[in-house]
């Protein structure tokens, strides 16, 4: 568990330092995740001890961004004059980015599936 | 006469980052209590009650965000090490990963550009000013890199941080009964489309309906913070705004 918990925060360590170094448009903790995932495709299984404190971390993943949406307190002004603007955008282009991405994926797979069965 | 040691013990607290860190996951564990009572309903979101509750306290004790932040950052640091972890659940995802990968790029770049065209075009119709729409525009992105984006763009990256939470909670609370009403049945559709919209309240939310659409939306959420961040940013200035 603890060295686990090490490997995670190395991970995300260098993850932050090689953004910093090369510039690359993404957060560090997302460079740690390809690190930590070219590591397990390099050892071929998960350790019981990652395994752990991995669903330990996610199962609880919404409590993490509880901080960040108290924030909204801050911005209660700007929320308040522009409430219909944002708020009708928010839902609508919630339910087009869901159904888009769904539908497009869905379909793919299908073309895929189909075009598949063809060559055969 | 008893007043005054009351005073100093909530002097004491107030200074202290126990309290709120403590307040935060009381509030957490009573929103997620409200939402399993209520029979896991969608509607029941436990990250917004839970916001709910700490602003109702925050109000009423005249406690700014700043000194409520101090307390609450040791959470909010965990996002960066479950952001890591998600290789754990996407790496036993891998067989289905490498039949898959086409459909989920096409479906990823298709789905990037219709939230946020389709929020800008909404929120410009309805008269929000420039940098509204500009902190609006990549509201669908895990929050650190959308933050990224928005400054980038112009826009006002804590009120981005403030949007991107907002559009977790509704993909959350209407991803599932969208896809029933869709007729989506594959939980990697429903992982892919959950995280590209609502990134981690959304893979929150897909964990929590099986392993395998939590593990599709945390792949989801990792490639569309990537490509948003290659691609929005050029895009949106080539459309006319910011730059």
């Amino acid at each position: 568990m603890l060295g686990a918990l090490t490997l995670i925060l190395v991970c995300q360590l260098v993850g932050e330092v090689l953004v910093g170094v090369t510039g690359l448009p993404v957060p560090g903790p997302v460079a740690g995740m390809v690190l930590l995932l070219a590591g397990l495709f390099a050892r071929g299984r998960v350790d019981e001890g990652l395994d752990t404190a991995t669903t330990g971390l996610l199962s609880h993943l919404s409590l993490l961004f509880v901080p960040a949406g108290v924030g909204v307190m801050v911005h209660w002004d700007s929320l308040r004059s522009g409430w219909l603007a944002m708020g009708l955008a928010l839902v609508v282009s919630t339910l087009i980015g869901l159904a888009v991405t769904a539908l497009v994926m869905q379909g793919m797979q299908a073309l895929m599936a189909r075009s598949g069965a063809a060559d055969e | 006469m008893n007043d005054a040691p009351l005073i100093d013990v909530w002097v004491y607290l107030a200074e202290t980052p126990l309290l709120w860190l403590t307040l935060t996951l009381v509030a957490y564990v009573l929103a997620f209590g409200l939402y399993r009572a209520s029979g896991s309903s969608p509607l029941v979101n436990p990250v917004a009650l839970a916001v709910l509750i700490l602003i109702g306290l925050l109000l009423a004790s005249g406690t700014s965000y700043d000194s409520y932040f101090a307390g609450a950052q040791f959470v909010h640091f965990l996002l960066g090490p479950a952001t890591v972890s998600l290789a754990v659940p996407l790496y036993r995802q891998r067989a289905k990963l490498t039949t898959l990968w086409l459909p989920i790029l096409v479906a990823l770049v298709c789905g990037i550009f219709a939230a946020a065209l389709s929020a800008l075009a909404i929120a410009a119709v309805f008269g929000a000013d420039v940098a509204t729409l500009l902190s609006l525009a990549p509201k669908s992105v895990t929050a650190p890199v959308a933050m990224g984006i928005a400054e980038q763009l112009g826009g006002h990256p804590s009120l981005t941080a403030v949007l991107v939470v907002a559009t977790g909670i509704l993909g959350a609370v209407m991803g599932t009964p969208l896809f029933r009403w869709l007729r989506i049945r594959e939980d990697s559709v429903k992982g892919i489309a959950m995280g590209v919209t609502s990134h981690g309240i959304g893979t929150a939310r897909a964990f929590q309906v099986s392993g395998e659409m939590g593990a599709f939306s945390g792949l989801a959420m990792a490639l569309s913070a990537f490509a948003s961040a290659l691609l929005l940013p050029p895009v949106l200035s080539w459309i006319g705004f910011g730059g």
